[in-house]
């Protein structure tokens, strides 16, 4: 479905079913590089399964006409835009990298109109080798190569994907190459240059779960560690045999610890 | 930092795509021989069917076993997904019926497999898929050919039986600057010789029977989505992948799936509701093959070289096609894109035509007379008089195929013996048409 925002369309899969305001809805936010498909193995699931799907495709990613938002500050704001233009109330967030900084400092703003928030794949800094960056702006095939080696564990780049007959390093790969240089560069670059997780954690007021790569290399288990302790309540999942790319890597065990996650918020049935 | 530590081709040929046995231990891939797999429960079940979660149901869709050799041929031509199929020329049925309905059209090369011209010219059509033929040689016919109604470029990158060399970056150019995608048929080639979606092509397709499984006791074929292939830029071309499918709750597979839509729909509907299924224990011998590619590829290639200067130096012969010759007029092309060898056919002429042609078919020892190529043991054939009989005399000489045209599948024995028989076979071919005269 299509998002208008400020005269700009942003889209959103659904995972295959409309949108019942009556249940939670969750947000999808993806991270530096992506669009709306890397959530394709959970959220066509959830979606059937009690909850709304929303799963943007930031702007500049996927269908989404760009520019990029080059801040995480910024696509905080768009966050919250895209709640305030769907008029839905019983949301919660979900990102993944960048998608989980964004996410997180939009829950420090929103406070308790957030239902919930869920964490994958994040750290208190998510600090960008200068040759990655300068790949991004300058060559995106090998700054995708670079992510994609780094992003997934050992047993990814072997393979044996329950997602049978599909090469998750070499979709992560292509995903990549499909983002503008432009808007990969401001991607990494608002990673890089955001500070504020820790004061952003210490301002949610909702029930927040962290899923997390034992084998993640970009944000390992140990850097997401201080934002747990920050928040009330949070609950961590480490996937013992994923690494940063936890929705291909690991698709079992993060749908079914997002959709435990969504049951407190009345999700888990399945529709009818 | 600069070269991301992917692993390399040689140790994907035998552990891409598997995990050992997470039960047994079982580092071999297991043969599951099974039809069919438990459902945790009901919601399990329907949420397999709806395709909410990945899992096997019925190996006519996926199996373990083939998902193995599915991903591992993913990985080695790095592709975003691939589906195994009962032989080469169902995936190429598979590709076309995943991308076009009635009323589409393809643009191939001129110069292919007999059975690929068969199905584009005589059996399509019944269908309302036409087909155009090219030559291989001139990316700009490609482009004339090309109708609104066109779906696909497709082409052998080593044509058969000819082996004209396909400009894959020019022919690919033409193809995605009208919004095409470019199938390459990389039987000859393999992924070890070339990987085509280097050089832009969308998709590929094998006929496994041949090189990669690489002992001649198995059927099989592969159909690999590079993943690249922008299906939004014109979605109304492609429906299958743009539009909601009702047959699963109206899902949208370039959506729901991203780079990997369409090879998603491939399986989705094509394996569902065609039936080509590669078995569990086809998938194991085909694997098994594999694991040896590229050491069986350099020795094909390193004989293949040796029969073509034996050949090109024989008293008895007219003519040798190789493209690793420098006469060859693709050689150059070869040395672009099949750096490591332009594969292991040749095609040469006996002196004496037909006749003198057949009289050395009859008189080889250790080459094999069969309709197959890509074996390990060295095999000869005689297309116009069997795989491509079906062609009238001028689709033969547009195709460049001569009535005494030999094709020489080398394989892996001891050189020495190779062209000894060659030897042998030639000299008994050119008594066989001098004795005629000897008698006038």
């Amino acid at each position: 479905m299509d998002i208008t925002i400020d005269g700009r369309t942003v889209f959103a899969n659904t995972g295959g079913r409309d949108i019942d305001p009556e249940q939670p809805v969750a947000i999808f936010v993806h991270g530096a590089g992506g669009d709306h498909s890397v959530w394709g193995l959970q959220t066509r699931y959830i979606a059937h399964h009690g909850a709304g799907v929303l799963a943007l495709d930031l702007p500049g990613h996927g269908r989404s006409p760009g520019p990029a938002i080059d801040s995480i500050a910024g696509l905080a704001d768009f966050l919250i835009q895209v709640i305030e233009a769907t008029g839905l109330k019983k949301l919660v967030l979900v990102g993944h990298s960048m998608g989980a900084l964004a996410a997180l400092e939009a829950a420090a703003r929103l406070g308790d109109r957030l239902h919930g928030l869920a964490l994958c794949g994040v750290a208190g800094a998510m600090p960008v080798h200068p040759m990655l960056l300068e790949a991004a702006a300058e060559n995106p095939a090998k700054a995708a190569r670079m992510m994609a080696s780094w992003g997934h564990g050992g047993a990814a780049h072997i393979g044996g994907n329950p997602a049978h007959g599909i090469s998750a390093v070499l979709t992560a790969i292509r995903l990549t190459e499909r983002t503008k240089p432009e808007v990969l560069h401001a991607d990494l670059a608002a990673c890089d240059a955001y500070k504020g997780a820790l004061e952003a954690a210490e301002k949610v007021a909702c029930p927040t779960a962290f899923i997390l790569g034992a084998q993640d290399k970009m944000t390992p288990p140990k850097k997401a560690q201080p934002l747990i302790d920050a928040i009330a309540g949070a609950e961590a999942t480490v996937l013992a045999m994923s690494g940063h790319m936890m929705m291909a890597e690991a698709p079992h065990d993060v749908r079914e610890a997002l959709l435990h996650w969504l049951k407190r918020f009345g999700a888990g049935k399945r529709a009818a | 930092m600069a070269k991301p530590p992917f692993l390399k081709f040689d140790t994907r040929t035998l552990h891409a795509g598997q995990q050992p046995d997470p039960t047994t231990g079982a580092r071999a891939v297991p043969i599951y021989q099974t039809t069919s797999y438990m459902f945790d429960d009901v919601d399990h079940a329907a949420a397999l069917f709806n395709l909410e979660k990945p899992g096997h149901i019925y190996s006519r869709i996926s199996n373990p076993t083939v998902s193995v050799l599915e991903e591992r041929m993913a990985s080695l031509e790095e592709g975003v997904g691939a589906i195994a199929t009962a032989s080469g020329h169902a995936a190429v049925f598979l590709a076309i019926a995943t991308l076009m309905g009635q009323g589409g059209h393809i643009v191939a090369s001129r110069a292919l497999y007999g059975g690929s011209i068969n199905l584009f010219l005589h059996t399509l059509p019944r269908f309302g898929i036409t087909a155009t033929l090219v030559d291989p040689r001139k990316p700009e016919e490609f482009e004339a050919a090309i109708r609104p109604e066109t779906r696909l470029v497709f082409s052998e990158l080593i044509g058969n039986p000819n082996l004209d060399i396909l400009d894959i970056e020019a022919v690919a150019d033409v193809a995605h600057r009208n919004g095409l995608p470019l199938m390459i048929d990389g039987t000859f080639n393999t992924p070890y010789l070339c990987r085509a979606f280097e050089h832009g092509a969308d998709l590929i397709m094998h006929s496994l029977t041949k090189w990669c499984g690489g002992h001649g006791i198995v059927m099989g074929g592969a159909l690999i989505d590079a993943g690249t292939f922008d299906w939004w830029a014109e979605p109304e071309k492609w429906p299958t992948l743009t539009e909601p499918y009702d047959a699963y709750h109206g899902i949208v597979f370039a959506e729901e799936y991203g780079p990997a839509g369409f090879i998603m729909r491939a399986r989705a509907e094509g394996m569902r509701d065609f039936g080509a299924v590669l078995s569990a224990q086809s998938a194991f011998y085909l694997l098994q093959g594999l694991e040896t590619l590229p050491l069986r590829m350099d020795r094909h290639v390193a004989n293949a070289r040796k029969v073509a200067d034996f050949l090109a130096g024989h008293e008895a012969v007219e003519w040798v096609n190789y493209p690793g010759l420098e006469s060859h007029p693709d050689h150059a092309m070869a040395e672009k894109y099949l750096p490591k060898g332009p594969g292991s056919i040749l095609a040469f002429g006996v002196k004496g035509g037909r006749d003198a042609g057949a009289a050395f078919i009859q008189s080889v020892e250790v080459f094999s007379h069969l309709a197959n190529v890509g074996d390990a043991k060295s095999l000869v054939l005689h297309p116009a008089s069997t795989t491509h009989q079906q062609m009238t005399k001028a689709e033969l000489e547009a195709a460049g195929i001569g009535d005494d045209l030999i094709r020489v599948s080398v394989g892996l024995e001891d050189i020495d013996d190779l062209l000894a028989d060659l030897d042998q076979a030639l000299k008994r071919a050119l008594k066989a048409t001098a004795a005629p005269k000897a008698a006038e």
